[in-house]
């Protein structure tokens, strides 16, 4: 209903960027903000970036938390470069972010919060909503959120403070009149999740709708935009973050199998949550153990594959550090099970809530001797469910420890997931031979270099496992010098012969042509995205993203060898480049970034173009 | 009935694996597997139901000799391992062995979680007070000054004592034996597997090589009598050649009195069921050179048992909650996009 003074304007998407003090709930705004657009057929992604102080002070430039989304009409693969429009809480919140805006972009702040006091503690000597700079780059919008929020609430039956606290859900419904959404969903959440408290859920809807009819009163704001539905497979979706699609796939694997799930995990930050998730579902036969360390949820993910569960244990890379020597166990033992590793910045604790991707070559190498373990990475918020899936089937099927990789970026980030039908997904077959005659612990599968997953309460095959080197085939301990090299050669075997029930390396783009990007992990939003932009252009640039990166999938060397340059960008100083020029001898080009932040479609972009210039 | 009917028939031989073994000769862990060997077949648990895990050291050796399923790990981890085992089989006999290094140095959180958690398993600890299998240095329970290759001046670490150490962690059950007591181990391991919930049971054992004699004041058939103190839920506490001193409690100490004196009504009464573990703190104190060294059971008490506890918690939510997939998909806000709007 706007009135016919409103200007509207139909635009293919925007990224739109909450922030504000810790205690200033943007998550929640921005969460809101993106289930609505998710709900009214938008293609979304979001980035929530947040302190890892639980509180820190109020005001400060350390308790910032900061919650951006991209929305659209059209297919988009990452939360979007630079904002379009900025929503900042108080100065802290814009300092922090004012230098992502887009030159000439919207940027709504509560001028309110721009006492004496916060400025001081955000560094400003005065403010800077005064500053003539300010509303020159920008679409500058001070509206006295705080003010209008107590106005609207006049009659709450809520003091101040909690009524100060609603500021948020007016901003929100500033925003949501700006791009033209419907309150319900929201007000829908508000009615469940207040159910307890009528009093706070009063309020929030009428700060919500307060801010709605403020945009729509105000004359300064003048345009409001349009996203119209983005076109999808039909079906039914939900928005889900890359931990929670994880939790999803990884009971899924075991439900498709018919076993327990056993999650062993001691927390840490960014993959408590998967704990956090899995805790929830003991109805489906989940068993979470909470552990005193990592080493210990490692040693326990090893025994629960022992008796014969689907074992799973996660962490973040400090948590691997611990777990490196279990590992080697479950690589000796050759016992199936899946290590999660939600990557963080590193080294050490490094940077808790950020992302980065610097622990592949501690997947592939951080432990003693010859240790092969398959390696896969998860591409996306909703990728995290099919690999969690495959990392259990090549587990159960190879009699293999193996390795998930995922990051911060890809953990908190969400987008919509289309809801598979249980029904309509493969089943996972494991047998546990019951045949006593001719049982030797370590024979092998001629395919798949297996061993037989026996175990206890299997009459006639007690067998006994252990670290030491194996005898080939009885398993007994053996020093034997040739049989220690056969072993190494055979672990390392059945893992390379992964290689053969995976798909092949497929680019996306022109099969032969000047540049190829390849990438894994979370970087693939932006490379794909930036090849779509370069081939736009019409540069003939193809993307290869991969899923595996240990075994490298077949017909990798052979698409390498098709495109004049390779380009590998990574948030670490290079791993899989150093991967790729060593195995296949290329000049692969490295493009590093280790800023705790994924990429931006455009930093991927103008390296393409320098590389074609 | 007939897997009970058949276990019950199983003799020592049957948890003989055909791997020699490869002790020291006089080696105490010899004397450990016997009785081990000897008293699980009387458990009337079918053999393929029996696990036992071990970590790293010559004690941990131990698996190998047993046929049974097994697991050698690594080092001080057993009881992890033991704990994701029971938590997806909480159907399984679980037997934790560890050293003292093995236990109490690398793998001292563990155990001390192990026990706290009262996990159903039963976990042997054998003290030698050394490091057999790195060749002799001192260990956690080594005493104060003594000399190792690690050691050349003497230890400067205070040792640790296992049964404190268990007491601490809340164990529900707690016993010592020593490695030549034949039939006193076989009580007190039968006592460790009827448990229900973490059992601890330090077992006193001689490294010939690197420690001998550590324990020789309990096995040496002259001495012995007069400096173990056999406990005994619900009796007086007694011991000597012929049961002629007893333990009295003088405030908050112990002392060794002569029963023909004080007579029996003013010694000490074992009681391991008490909840509060007063009394087994204060036995776990006592040794030489001023007191014997108890063996028997120290505590024994009824706690929730962890795996239990997971598997109560499963078929709670089991029964309170379908385990419908598609429904857990489809939590909360879900859209349709339909065939026309593509
Ligand atoms: C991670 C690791 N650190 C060190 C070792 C070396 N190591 C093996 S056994 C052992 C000590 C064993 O002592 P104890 O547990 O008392 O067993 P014992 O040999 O006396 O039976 C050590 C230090 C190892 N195997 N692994
Ligand atoms: S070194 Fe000691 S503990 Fe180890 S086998 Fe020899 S005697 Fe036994
Ligand atoms: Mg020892």
């Amino acid at each position: 209903m706007s009135k016919p003074s409103k200007r509207i304007q139909e635009i293919d998407g925007a990224t739109l960027l909450f922030c504000g003090d810790s205690g200033d709930g943007m998550q929640l705004t921005g969460s809101q903000f993106t289930a609505t657009s998710a709900l009214s057929g938008n293609d979304v992604r979001t980035f929530p970036d947040y302190p890892s102080e639980i509180r820190a002070p109020a005001g400060s430039l350390a308790g910032v938390s900061a919650f951006q989304v991209n929305f659209s009409a059209t297919p988009i693969y990452t939360p979007g470069d630079s904002p379009d429009t900025l929503v900042a809480m108080n100065p802290a919140a814009l300092k922090v972010y004012l230098p992502k805006l887009k030159p000439k972009g919207l940027l709504i702040v509560d001028r309110d919060a721009f006492t004496d006091l916060n400025l001081k503690k955000a560094g400003y000597r005065e403010t800077p909503l005064e500053d003539e700079d300010l509303s020159k780059r920008y679409r500058l919008q001070a509206v006295p959120i705080t003010t209008l929020t107590l106005d609207a609430l006049q009659e709450a039956d809520l003091d101040g403070r909690g009524k100060r606290r609603c500021k948020n859900f007016f901003a929100l419904g500033l925003v949501y009149w700006l791009y033209d959404r419907t309150l319900e969903p929201t007000l829908r959440w508000i009615e469940e999740k207040f159910s307890k408290a009528p009093q706070v859920a009063d309020a929030n809807r009428k700060a919500l709708k307060a801010g709605y009819a403020f945009g729509e009163a105000e004359g300064s704001f003048a345009t409001r935009f349009i996203v119209n539905k983005a076109p999808s497979a039909p079906g039914t979706y939900r928005i889900v973050n890359g931990n929670e699609a994880s939790a999803l796939g990884f009971v899924t694997a075991a439900r498709l199998a018919g076993k327990p799930l056993v999650y062993s995990s001691y927390p840490i930050t960014p993959a408590s949550n998967v704990l956090h998730e899995l805790a929830k579902l003991k109805h489906l036969d989940v068993r979470t153990i909470q552990y005193e360390d990592e080493i210990a949820a490692m040693g326990s993910a090893v025994g629960a594959s022992f008796g014969g569960a689907f074992s799973l244990t996660g962490t973040s890379g400090p948590g691997i550090c611990l777990k490196s020597e279990a590992i080697n166990l479950a690589i000796m033992l050759e016992l199936p099970l899946v290590i999660l590793n939600v990557q963080r910045g590193g080294p050490s604790t490094g940077l808790p809530t950020k992302t980065e991707q610097a622990d592949l070559l501690q997947a592939l190498y951080g432990r003693n001797g010859e240790s092969p373990v398959p390696i896969l990475a998860a591409a996306g918020p909703t990728d995290c469910f099919d690999v969690a899936i495959e990392a259990f089937r090549i587990a159960v099927r190879h009699m293999t420890p193996v390795f998930m990789l995922t990051d911060g970026y890809l953990a908190n980030g969400a987008a919509p997931w289309r809801i598979p039908r249980f029904e309509d997904l493969e089943p996972i077959e494991c047998t546990h031979p019951t045949d006593p005659e001719g049982f030797l612990p370590y024979a092998r599968d001629n395919a798949t270099l297996a061993r037989p997953w026996v175990i206890p309460g299997t009459a006639g095959m007690e067998h006994r496992l252990g670290g030491l080197e194996k005898e080939d085939g009885a398993g007994n301990v053996s020093y034997d010098p040739e049989n220690h090299q056969r072993m190494c050669r055979l672990r390392a075997e059945k893992i390379q012969r992964i290689a053969d029930f995976i798909p092949e390396a497929h680019p996306d783009g022109p099969p032969e042509g000047d540049l190829l990007v390849l990438s894994w992990g979370g970087t693939f939003g932006a490379a794909y995205s930036a090849c779509l932009r370069a081939r736009s252009k019409g540069h003939a640039v193809a993307h290869l993203h991969l899923r595996h990166l240990n075994p490298f999938p077949k017909g990798l060397e052979k698409a390498l060898s098709r495109y004049g340059k390779i380009l590998i960008p990574e948030l670490n100083f290079g791993h899989l480049a150093l991967l790729i020029r060593a195995r296949y001898l290329t000049d692969a080009v490295s493009f590093c970034k280790v800023k705790g932040r994924p990429f931006e479609i455009s930093e991927v972009e103008q390296k393409i173009e320098e590389m074609l210039s | 009935m007939t897997d009970a009917a058949e276990a019950r028939t199983l003799t020592r031989k049957d948890f003989a694996s055909d791997q020699a073994v490869r002790w020291c000769p006089g080696c105490g862990n010899y004397a450990i597997l016997a009785q081990v060997q000897q008293t699980l077949p009387k458990l009337g648990i079918p053999r393929e139901n029996f696990v036992v895990i071990s970590g790293i050291g010559c004690s941990s050796r131990f698996p190998y000799y047993m046929n049974t399923f097994g697991i050698h790990s690594i080092h001080g981890r057993a009881p992890t391992l033991a704990t994701g085992l029971k938590g997806a089989r909480s159907d399984l006999q679980v037997w934790v062995v560890t050293g003292d290094g093995d236990g109490l140095a690398i793998g001292g959180n563990h155990f001390l979680h192990a026990l706290r958690r009262n996990v159903d398993i039963n976990i042997l600890l054998f003290n030698n007070r050394i490091y057999g299998l790195t060749k002799g240095q001192y260990s956690p329970t080594s005493e104060l000054g003594k000399r190792t290759k690690s050691s050349p001046q003497g230890s400067i670490e205070n040792p640790v004592n296992p049964i404190g150490v268990a007491i601490g962690a809340e164990a529900s059950f707690i016993a010592r034996t020593v490695d030549m007591f034949q039939h006193h181990m076989s009580d007190v391991l039968l006592r460790a597997a009827e448990h229900r919930g973490a059992a601890l049971v330090e077992i006193e054992q001689n490294c010939v090589i690197f420690n001998n004699g550590a324990w020789r004041h309990l096995t040496d058939p002259d001495a012995k009598l007069e400096n173990v103190l056999y406990l005994e839920h619900g009796k007086p506490m007694r011991f000597g050649k012929k049961r002629q001193k007893g333990i009295r409690l003088k405030g908050l100490h112990p002392e060794v009195v002569d029963v023909a004196e004080v007579g029996e009504e003013g010694l000490l009464v074992h009681d391991e069921k008490a909840e509060e573990p007063t009394l087994a703190y204060f036995l776990s104190r006592m040794g030489p050179p001023d007191f014997p060294t108890p063996v028997g059971v120290f505590r024994c008490i009824d706690k929730p048992v962890h795996d239990q506890l997971l598997l109560e918690q499963v078929h709670e939510a089991e029964a309170r909650k379908s385990p419908d997939m598609n429904a857990l998909y489809r939590l909360g806000q879900t859209w349709e996009v339909s065939e026309e709007a593509t």
